[in-house]
Parts: C-alpha cells; structure tokens; sequence
C-alpha cells in the first residue's frame, strides 16, 4: 500500500471561482493530510464542491469518510494543506454550519431542551427560541414529542431529532455522518425525506455513507474515497452509470476493496 | 438482653417525644453538616469542572491525589484544624476553636476531596461524550460547563449527598475541634461515643437510631434521584 495519493478522476466542469448562490462555496481543499500515531488517514487530498445540493461522500468502512468531513468542519485541524469555505477558513465558517453525528449525541434533556440549547448558545433572543424550535420540530416529524426525554425515542427519531437540532438555525451548511447508520428500513425512509427537504430549502448538504444505494437515492455528486484518498468525484447520474476509476467500479459491484 | 430492650425502648421513646437534650444534638449535627457540605461544594464543584475540562501539566497527579485524599483520615484533619485554630496557631486569634464554626472547618476539609472528584469524573465523563457536539456548536468555555453542570446536575446531588453522608457520620475530627461540649459542640457521633462510655445507652441508641435513618435516608434519596434522571432523561 502506497502513502503516495493517487490522481483524482474529476468528471465535473470546471470549477467557478466564486458561487453566487451560496456564502460558504465554492468549499476548496488543497493537499489536505491528517495523520495520527504516523498513521495517515487523509493523504494529500485536493477537492472542490462548488455547487449547492447533495454531496455525499462515499467509500468503505476505513477510507477516510468520517475524518474528511471532520477537517471540513474544524473539528479536526490538519497535518497539512488547507481548506476554505468560499473566502473563509474553516473556524470562521463554521459559525454558519451544523453538523450532526453517525450516534447522535443529545442531550440529557427534552426534546425541546435540545434544540432551546442550540438557540440560548447561539444568543437567539427568547421570544423567538418557540416558534424556530415548533418549525423544526414539524419539520422532522417530531412536533407531538416536544416534552419527551430526547433519549427515550427510537434510533430513527432520535437521528431526526440529531438532524433537526443541526438544521434549528437554518445553517448554509449542514454536515451529516453516516446519518442513517444502524437504522431499520423505515426509520432511513425518514431520516433521507428529512435531509431531502432540508437539501430542497436551499441548504448545501455535505454527508457521508458506505451505503451505495442511498448514495444513489441522495446525492446530486459523489466523491468517492478509499485508504484516505480521493479516487474519483463526478456527478452521481455519471459516477453510477459508469465510473471511472477501477476501485470504485469494484466497489460499485460490490467487491472488496484492498 | 434485658438492659439492651430496656435501652431501646427508653431510646424510642426519647425519639417519640422529641427530647430536648436529642433535639438540640441533632439540630446542632444538621447545621454543621449542612454548612460543612455547602462550603464544600462552592469549592469542590468549580474545582472538578476545572481538573476535569482544564488540560494542565501534572493533572494526572492532581486526580490521583484527590482521589486518595478522599480517603483523608478525620482524625489526621482534626488535628491539623486544631493546630491552625489553638492559641499558638496562624488563625489562633479568631477564637474558633471549640466552637461549631471549627467543627464545620474540619468537616468542609473532609468532605471536599469527595464532592470534588466524584463531581471530576462526572464532567469528565460527560465532556468526552459531549465535546464534539459542543465544538461542533462552538460553544464558549463558559457555555460547555454550564452545559456540563446542569447535564450532569443529578449525578453531582449524589455526590453532594455522599459529602453529607461522610459529613453526619464523622466523629474523629469535630471531637478534636469541637470539644463535645454540652449545648455548644456537641453533635450525634459525639454524643454517642461520650455517653456509651458513660453507660447511658439510651441517649446513645436514639441517636444512633436517628444517625442510621439519616444515612439510609440519604442514600435512598440518591438512588432515587438518579433513578428518576435516567428514567426521565436517558
């Protein structure tokens, strides 16, 4: 196995120097690295996602996926190259970004006291904390759950819920982890129609998944990752029909990836 | 056999009539361990958010010594409060000694190391389940504690309330500060240890009756806190 990062198939059009359409894109990484112990688990990464809509990133267990979003939120600084949010560095933009994790974490509070967190942290004034929390609480599905402890719901709910938090202050930004990981069928039904709307409002959506056939359902682009390199980032309608590069062929077709 | 029946029941009774002398010691032992017990925790919970959330060198060591010293012997304590309030002592002037002001100094010492490291590992264990959401949120120092704290408030009442527990049942250090001085320091653990040598088992056995109310009523009060939260809050 090589440490060396090979090429990246980029099937895209060129990419725009600024968006107009959104504040944090185009999101540029340039010879992105992170390392740990000596082990690298980014190597030497060059990307850019210019356009709004679903990015999902996809790859086996162990490529990189989780990490990679990481960097891209600032909660793990690289061990070499950089990344940009349109003009911003990464702290600064995640100030107008959400993330929600694979297990979500919440809160050892209502449903309600979770998302009133996010709104008292974020200095939203009282009078309009209720009516930010009823709409995303309808949103996700979860209006009749307000005073429940957020631990006692279901996986699917609490994924929701996870989502619906990150989504309260309407980010430009919303980064999602395996958001359906560990889910039964009907709880990804709607955890994806969530993201689907959240996507469909306007704002850009970053998400990994191992899974491809929710890549499919989800993501206007794919960037395809493996052993902690790009392998190849094109548009999904492209990358499923036919992609180009050999490992994510193979992975498409179901086979193991070394 | 007859003595020990004939004692118990004068013990009760002395419980069921809310004898002066019982009320006074047990009023007396409230105050001191309650205060001991607030002091404490004013110190020892802002102290166990900073070990837990504050990366420092030696605060490895730091941890290791609390925890050890919640082991800290009463007696080892009361002696050095005795040292530091006597006549001849840096605080001698201020007339503390043999008083309940010294007997809640003793007890606050005592009792610190307990509510600080229980409270330590409570908020560490939450900070690390909790840090990346609370970056992700960028939330300031100031407003993860905060989170921390009120997140982790049940577990900290239990170990506030095993402070008290420690507190109530203390005799090694109050006795040495305090005195047992009648209707001035004198206090449960105290009493019981005098007037059993004195042979007057009743007085002795009410309060020992009462001293293991209180701490079986403390710590079922505990566990049904904390099996409140959980059920109530995951």
């Amino acid at each position: 196995m090589v440490d060396e990062a090979p090429m990246t198939v980029d099937r895209r059009p060129a990419r725009p120097e600024i968006s107009h359409d959104h504040p944090l894109l185009p999101l540029v990484a340039r010879g992105l690295q992170f390392g740990i112990n000596g082990r690298k688990i980014i190597k030497d990464m060059s990307f850019w996602i210019g356009s709004s809509g679903r990015t999902v990133i996809l790859g086996p267990n162990g490529a990189g996926k989780s990490v990679m979003l990481r960097l891209c939120h600032g909660l793990l600084k690289p061990t070499g190259g950089e990344i940009r949010w349109g003009d911003l560095p990464v702290a600064e933009a995640r100030e107008q970004q959400a993330m929600a994790a694979q297990h979500p974490v919440l809160l050892r509070r209502t449903v309600t006291g979770n998302l009133l967190h996010v709104l008292r942290v974020k200095n939203v004034p009282r009078d309009e904390r209720h009516a930010l929390v009823d709409a995303a609480l309808q949103q996700a599905g979860l209006a009749h759950l307000g005073g429940r402890a957020a631990r006692t719901l279901s996986g699917g709910q609490q994924q929701r819920l996870a989502i619906a938090r990150a989504f309260v202050l309407r980010p430009a930004v919303l980064l999602l982890d395996e958001p359906t990981a560990n889910l039964d069928p009907a709880a990804v039904r709607g955890v994806e129609e969530l993201i689907g709307a959240i996507g469909a409002a306007g704002t850009k959506i970053l998400m990994t998944t191992h899974d491809i056939s929710q890549a499919r359902r989800l993501a206007a682009d794919v960037m395809f990752l493996n052993d902690g390199c790009l392998l190849e980032h094109a548009p999904a309608a492209e990358f499923f029909a036919s992609p180009k590069h050999p490992a994510a062929a193979r992975f498409l077709a179901g086979e193991l990836l070394d | 056999m007859n003595e020990f029946s004939s004692a118990i029941g004068a013990a009760l009774s002395m419980i069921l009539t809310l004898d002066a002398d019982l009320v006074e010691i047990v009023q007396l032992s409230m105050q001191v361990s309650l205060s001991a017990v607030a002091i404490a925790s004013v110190i020892a919970l802002p102290l166990g958010a900073l070990i837990a959330l504050q990366d420092f060198p030696g605060r490895r060591a730091v941890v290791i010594l609390l925890n050890a010293l919640m082991g800290l012997p009463p007696v080892v304590v009361g002696l050095l409060v005795y040292l530091m309030l006597s006549r001849a002592g840096p605080l001698g002037p201020m007339g503390l000694l043999f008083t309940p002001a010294a007997m809640v100094i003793a007890q606050s010492i005592i009792v610190l190391p307990i509510i600080a490291a229980l409270s330590r590992q409570t908020i560490a264990d939450l900070h690390e389940e909790y840090d990346e959401h609370l970056r992700s949120l960028g939330c300031t120092p100031l407003q993860s504690v905060a989170t921390l704290l009120w997140d982790g408030r049940f577990r900290l009442l239990t170990a506030i309330m095993a402070g008290f527990g420690r507190a109530i049942a203390e005799v090694g250090a109050v006795i040495i500060v305090g005195g047992n001085i009648q209707h001035a320091t004198r206090v449960m653990t105290t009493t019981i240890a005098l007037e059993t040598s004195k042979g007057n088992l009743a007085l002795a056995l009410g309060l020992g009756l009462i001293l293991v109310t209180l701490a079986l009523g403390v710590n079922a009060t505990a566990l049904v806190i904390s099996d409140a939260a959980r059920r109530r809050y995951g």
